[in-house]
């Protein structure tokens, strides 16, 4: 019976099996991968300028000429949306990497040792969650000055918390099994046990954590601009897009609101569907 | 194979007809179960014995109609009492189990729910079965603790599981199960993780109990040795299959099938030696050790001791020393500070006064978190008790195995590490198809091969071994036993041999180190400790070890009435 289940499978065939038991998965990951391709040759796929005004067509519903209508200034709103892919992507990628690293090896450094540092670190974390978060990121972004960078820093900040408290709790369960003692017979130093051992284990279980932030950090990232921090007006960045488009919704100039919207939406679910899948791509432990 | 007893005149308490059980997996449907026949008279004690995997807890869990969602009765019938319950529905089922079938599981302390008392169990179990009366509820639950001869009942009623002995858990699993006077109860593996006194005791506990409720008992288990002791008759499985059955006498003495056979010559008996237990392993080719005179043992303990705060201490005062290529055993139940001893030589943690001398040279005085950049850290290597525990879940086999190499020798990814890696499994005898495997696709004799092929990797001089077959079949316990004995005479590996079992102990140890609660209570050849134990405590962990021995039957397990199938057959 045992023999049977056992079974060499590489990881190609793994992920295939994943993909194909969990369809969803498979619509998120291919979803993911078009939005990585948009973002990659969005110069490329633009039919207009981004930025180019062109007033004589300003406000024009979706049409053959422009598949999702014009902005106030006639620029071309698909373009516009396709080169906002890049600049959305590259804030939530950067800022959730960045919570992520940091947050895992102070959690699991944390969650290892425990005692006083843990109890520090432990209490920072909690003042830094009392916070409502969004306005943090807001006067992080205001007092560090309005650029891209700082959207991304301050996004990160406030996601690293739940990095934090994630690694540690994982870690910490993890601490006493015998393979970290194992490890140390090895010849690991309690540091090489955290970084090579323990945190390449917890992974997985983070995977999930942060597909979900990615689509957190976008909506993040949009709400900023929304209300006119980080990134500025010209730039086409769906946020940005949004709030200049709600002007014109009680005129009855949906398209300028609702498909950045939509493209935001897809974005995030993408990102939240993906999650599972990861998880079970990435636990070795899934393959039998 | 039929039951051997001829149809009795009433029908049995529990007859299993042609039982086949699958489950459907990701590989398709897997038959775990080919038919199995099994029939027990009411006040018989039924003995399943076979290794992992041979079908025994699905057995039970398809009588108890417990099987998961994935698991299904493909054919075959279950009658109980006359009655065929092979697809009761679930409300006829839930009257039956606890009142009529009743089962205990292999660990308590998991079978417990962690939040709720002893009592409040107790009584939800009585409750269940409408056999309470608000009034007394109490009293009934301390009735039942009594009758499993809880030390102190009137206090352990308000005690949750964690408050509470392994020992103690399996007791309230024990009340808890006969609660509704059941006519039988399934015992799975009842003492599989317990110390060997402990196991005693609960074994006793149980075999008193049956005898007075005249109830049929079922006995699940891996280990010959319990089942020989407690058990009027016994059913062999292997693969999904009864392959014997009979009265434990005649099927122990004269065993028919060669699974059987092989069976009963991996069990340890008082007598036997490595060579007995597996006859097929090729024999050991002992290099001739020459020590010369003043050769400085290579490990010694002086007055070592160790505490983790508190009034106790879990190592205390405790001296010994092991000769180059010498194997030293260190016996003891769990608290006994071995575990503890065995981290403090591998220097995983610190002691805090006396010296640990290897070959010569003080390591105590090394910092436990240093020890990693010590030339001696290839030296000292250590195989871990649960071998599923000590392997990374992301590491495969040769992942773990090259672990080693990889940070103390700094071999690097390429030919000399694959050798090196190989040559290690293959010593270890872990064949080289597997090493691409993750951890839970080896089964757990494989996983123990893998921890020690890491262990022997480096090349170390002495090898700690914390109960490494503690969790294995006893047939992967002969061979993982004689690879050890090998290893040692042939490589002049130095063993410190961590377990509870005198009996292995004896087998693969020249000398032995006795210890309780953190002291050494003797010491010297093993031999001559195992024939003549001077210690109180050792001679009480020397009774307590199940030998297979089909000769020695416990006096509770002799049946007050002779079950049916005997009598019929005698008349």
């Amino acid at each position: 019976m045992s023999e049977m289940a056992i079974g060499r499978s590489g990881t190609g065939r793994h992920i295939a099996y994943v993909l194909r038991s969990n369809p969803v998965t498979a619509v998120a990951a291919a979803g993911t991968l078009l939005l990585v391709l948009i973002a990659a040759f969005a110069p490329m796929l633009v039919p207009y300028d981004p930025v180019a005004s062109n007033v004589p067509h300003a406000l024009e519903p979706p049409s053959s000429l422009h598949w999702a209508g014009t902005d106030q200034l006639g620029r071309d709103i698909l373009s516009r949306i396709i080169a906002a892919t890049r600049l959305d992507l590259v804030i939530a990628v950067s800022a959730v990497s960045l919570s992520f690293v940091v947050g895992a090896v102070i959690g699991g450094f944390c969650g290892y040792r425990g005692g006083r540092l843990d109890r520090w670190v432990g209490r920072f974390v909690d003042v830094l969650m009392a916070f409502p978060l969004f306005v943090l990121a807001m006067a992080l972004v205001a007092a560090l000055g309005n650029r891209v960078e700082n959207i991304v820093i301050a996004t990160a900040v406030i996601n690293l918390p739940f990095y934090i408290r994630f690694a540690r709790a994982e870690v910490n369960v993890r601490r006493n099994a015998g393979w970290v003692e194992a490890s140390r017979a090895c010849g690991d130093s309690h540091l090489s046990v955290v970084l090579r051992v323990l945190l390449p284990n917890v992974l997985p279980a983070m995977a999930v954590q942060i597909s979900l932030n990615l689509g957190w950090a976008i909506l993040n990232a949009a709400g900023l601009s929304f209300i006119g921090l980080g990134v500025t007006a010209p730039t086409p960045e769906w946020g940005i897009m949004v709030a200049e488009g709600a002007r014109f919704i009680t005129t009855g100039k949906w398209w300028l609101v609702a498909l950045p919207g939509l493209a935001l939406m897809l974005t995030v679910l993408c990102f939240n569907l993906l999650g599972d899948g990861l998880r079970d791509i990435l636990d070795p432990r899934m393959r039998t | 194979m039929k039951p051997v007893a001829p149809a009795p005149v009433t029908s049995p308490l529990l007859q299993v007809e042609n039982l086949q059980v699958a489950f459907s997996t990701r590989h398709g449907v897997v038959t775990a179960l080919h038919g199995i026949d099994i029939a027990l008279e009411s006040g018989e004690t039924l003995g399943i014995v076979g290794e992992s995997g041979s079908g025994k807890s699905v057995t039970s869990l398809a009588v108890m109609r417990l099987l998961d969602r994935a698991g299904r009765i493909t054919g075959g019938r279950v009658r109980f009492e006359g009655r065929d319950i092979t697809h009761a529905n679930h409300a006829d089922l839930r009257r039956l189990r606890g009142s009529a079938l009743s089962m205990i599981f292999q660990n308590p302390r998991v079978a417990l729910n962690p939040i709720r008392t002893v009592e409040q169990q107790i009584v939800d179990v009585l409750a269940a079965h409408g056999r309470l009366s608000r009034a007394n509820a109490r009293t009934q639950a301390l009735d039942l603790l009594r009758a499993v001869l809880i030390r102190d009942p009137e206090a352990r009623l308000g005690a949750y599981p964690h408050e509470l002995s392994g020992g103690m858990c399996q007791r309230v699993m024990i009340a808890m199960a006969i609660a509704c006077e059941p006519a039988l109860l399934i015992a799975d593996e009842p003492t599989t993780g317990l110390d060997v006194t402990t196991q005693q005791t609960v074994m006793e506990l149980l075999a008193r109990i049956k005898a007075e409720r005249g109830m049929a008992m079922i006995l699940i288990t891996h280990d010959l040795g319990l089942a020989a002791r407690w058990c009027d008759r016994i059913a062999v499985m292997e693969a999904g299959r009864v392959v014997e059955n009979g009265p434990t006498e005649a099927l122990f003495e004269a065993p028919q099938h060669p699974y059987t056979r092989r069976l009963v010559a991996a069990s340890p008996t008082r007598r036997s030696t490595l060579a007995d237990l597996a006859p097929e392993a090729p024999p050991v080719f002992a290099v001739p050790k020459v020590l010369k005179a003043g050769t400085p043992p290579l490990l010694e303990l002086v007055h070592v001791v160790k505490s983790f705060g508190g009034p106790t201490r879990a190592v205390d005062d405790v001296s010994f020393r092991l000769p180059p290529g010498g194997a030293l055993g260190l016996v003891g139940e769990s608290g006994s500070g071995k575990s503890t001893l065995s981290r403090l030589i591998c220097r995983l943690i610190d002691p805090d006064d006396g010296d640990i001398v290897f070959e010569g040279q003080s390591i105590a005085r090394i910092p436990a978190r240093e020890f990693h950049k010590s030339p001696f850290r290839r030296d000292i290597q250590i195989v871990f008790q649960d071998s599923h525990d000590s392997l990374n879940p992301r590491h495969t086999a040769f992942d773990s195995i090259a672990h080693p190499l990889r940070r103390l020798e700094g071999l690097r990814d390429g030919a000399a590490l694959t050798e090196r890696v190989r040559d290690a499994a293959n010593r270890a005898g872990l064949p080289m198809a597997l090493l691409e495997r993750f951890p839970h696709q080896l089964s757990g004799g494989q996983k123990a091969r893998v921890g020690i092929a890491r262990a022997i990797a480096p090349r170390p001089k002495l090898m700690v071994l914390d109960e490494p077959t503690a969790a294995l079949d006893v047939s992967v316990q002969a061979v993982i036993l004689q690879l050890l004995d090998r290893l040692r005479r042939e490589d002049g590996i130095g063993l410190l041999f961590v377990s509870h079992d005198l009996n292995v102990v004896r087998m693969l140890c020249d000398d032995l180190v006795v210890l309780q609660a953190g002291k050494v209570v003797e010491a010297g050849p093993s031999q001559a400790i195992f024939q003549r134990p001077q210690a109180e405590y050792t001679r009480t962990l020397l009774d307590a070890v199940p030998y297979f021995d089909p000769q020695r039957r416990h006096a509770f397990s002799v049946p007050t009435a002779e079950p049916l199938s005997i009598a019929a057959k005698n008349a």
